[in-house]
């Protein structure tokens, strides 16, 4: 039996979907962890990236920030976090979010940042409030850039939930980390394809989600 | 720091095929991306481009682009897991990062070859033109140099998340700095990690500065 025949019998294989350890649970275990990083991300880089896109300050503070995190090993971090804070969810989810915030921030600052300034002295001559020109000019503009910080952090954040199984939590990872102990190589096939199509599904979504939020004439 | 200077050698060493498992893709892919960005950018022979004028000139840069987003969309690990059933490899294979990360690069660089290529004034290319460049000397000589600096841009992107990928290989037993993550915790040393992580942000520091560097001193006309 090669590989593609294994793998395709590991698919296949009387309770391989349903039930405890199977890939229902796992894949709900991995979007799970996913949904709540992205979240908990968004809600620390949303208010600072509309704050210095919107004022204009702080900017070299952004671009450091996102270019210093983009660096980090994420790895590193959540084998770090896991020695400090044990074997829970507190330090996968903490690293996950540490790399989740520099697409989401970039996305949001590059965003409004990238809107005519003629377009906003406009509304503002138009008597509109601070929050009026970000809330119905700045942010609806800015809409194509922020969502594709959040595909890029989604994308991101699912594939790297797939570590989280080396420190003994579940999700996808867990096929593939617990093949490799036991040299099973299809189950770490399995896995990863699972993770791919995971990724993949998740992206097509935000971008049919990106086209019916963005208003017409933006692209 | 203790642990630092008892193992300084060890570090040195995964520090050196971390920085191989970086760079050898980084180059690879980008030498495959260029050809393929000036493809998909399509100029006519006087130097014009042809991209906004004709749909198959808008087909063909779609294409490009978008197959090469579509790669990216494929998570490093499992890129990494996947490279033997296709290379015939060992799953430690340094063989399979070369090839996975060379994938992402080409994807990366695909994207922004096609914009520093149309960087390029038409109007300088037609200049070249009518000074007597033939299309291969003006490429070599105007268009590439020109592109530069926005490739520049897209290679120091593609460093640093290669650098970062690249310890993701640990998890399956691949040698880099991202060994000093999975032993450091399975050995219970913070210090280990700690000097992992930092040793990996300074190596992209490093690097992404050496690059940067290299692309000014290439670009000297620009400070002239």
């Amino acid at each position: 039996m090669n590989i593609f025949e294994s793998t395709a019998a590991w698919f296949t294989a009387e309770g391989a979907w349903a039930g405890a350890g199977g890939i229902i649970q796992r894949t709900t275990e991995h979007l799970g962890y996913s949904a709540l990083v992205l979240l908990i991300a968004a809600l620390i880089a949303f208010p600072l990236g509309l704050l210095v896109g919107h004022t204009g300050k702080g900017e070299n503070l952004v671009v450091a920030l996102t270019g210093a995190l983009r660096a980090l090993p994420t790895l590193g971090l959540l084998t770090l976090f896991a020695l400090w804070l044990g074997l829970g969810l507190t330090a996968p989810i903490a690293a996950l979010v540490i790399l989740a915030i520099s697409p989401l921030l970039a996305g949001v600052y590059a965003g409004i940042a990238a809107v005519d300034p003629i377009t906003v002295d406009a509304a503002r001559a138009q008597g509109m409030t601070e929050w009026q020109i970000l809330s119905r000019v700045e942010i609806p503009l800015a809409l194509p850039l922020i969502f594709g910080g959040i595909r890029n952090a989604a994308l991101q954040v699912i594939a790297t939930v797939t570590i989280v199984a080396y420190i003994n939590l579940g999700g996808l990872g867990r096929f593939l980390i617990d093949g490799l102990a036991v040299r099973d190589y299809s189950r770490m096939v399995g896995a990863v394809l699972l993770v791919a199509a995971l990724a993949l599904l998740v992206d097509l979504l935000l971008a049919g989600l990106q086209r019916l939020t963005t208003p017409a004439g933006t692209s | 720091m203790n642990w630092l200077s008892s193992n300084l050698d060890y570090v040195a060493q995964l520090a050196a095929l971390h920085v191989l498992q970086a760079l050898i893709p980084l180059v690879a892919g980008t030498l495959i991306a260029l050809p393929l960005a000036r493809l998909a950018v399509g100029r006519r022979r006087d130097g014009r481009s042809t991209e906004l004028s004709t749909t198959a000139g808008k087909v063909r840069r779609a294409t490009v682009i978008n197959s090469a987003a579509l790669l990216y969309t494929i998570p490093s690990l499992a890129l990494f897991v996947l490279m033997p059933l296709i290379l015939g490899t060992s799953i430690t294979s340094l063989l399979n990062v070369y090839v996975a990360l060379s994938l992402y690069v080409l994807a990366m660089m695909v994207r922004s070859s096609v914009d520093a290529f149309e960087s390029v004034s038409p109007i300088t290319l037609e200049a070249a033109t009518a000074m007597g460049y033939t299309p291969v000397r003006r490429f070599w000589m105007v268009e590439l140099p020109l592109a530069i600096p926005v490739m520049v841009a897209g290679l120091r992107v593609a460093l640093v998340s290669n650098i970062s990928m690249v310890s993701v290989g640990a998890v399956i037993g691949i040698q880099s700095l991202g060994t000093l993550f999975t032993d450091g915790l399975r050995r219970n040393i913070p210090a280990e990690i700690i000097v992992g992580i930092v040793g990996t942000v300074l190596l992209a520091l490093v690097l992404d500065r050496v690059l940067a560097a290299l692309g000014a001193w290439n670009t000297r006309w620009r400070k002239a």
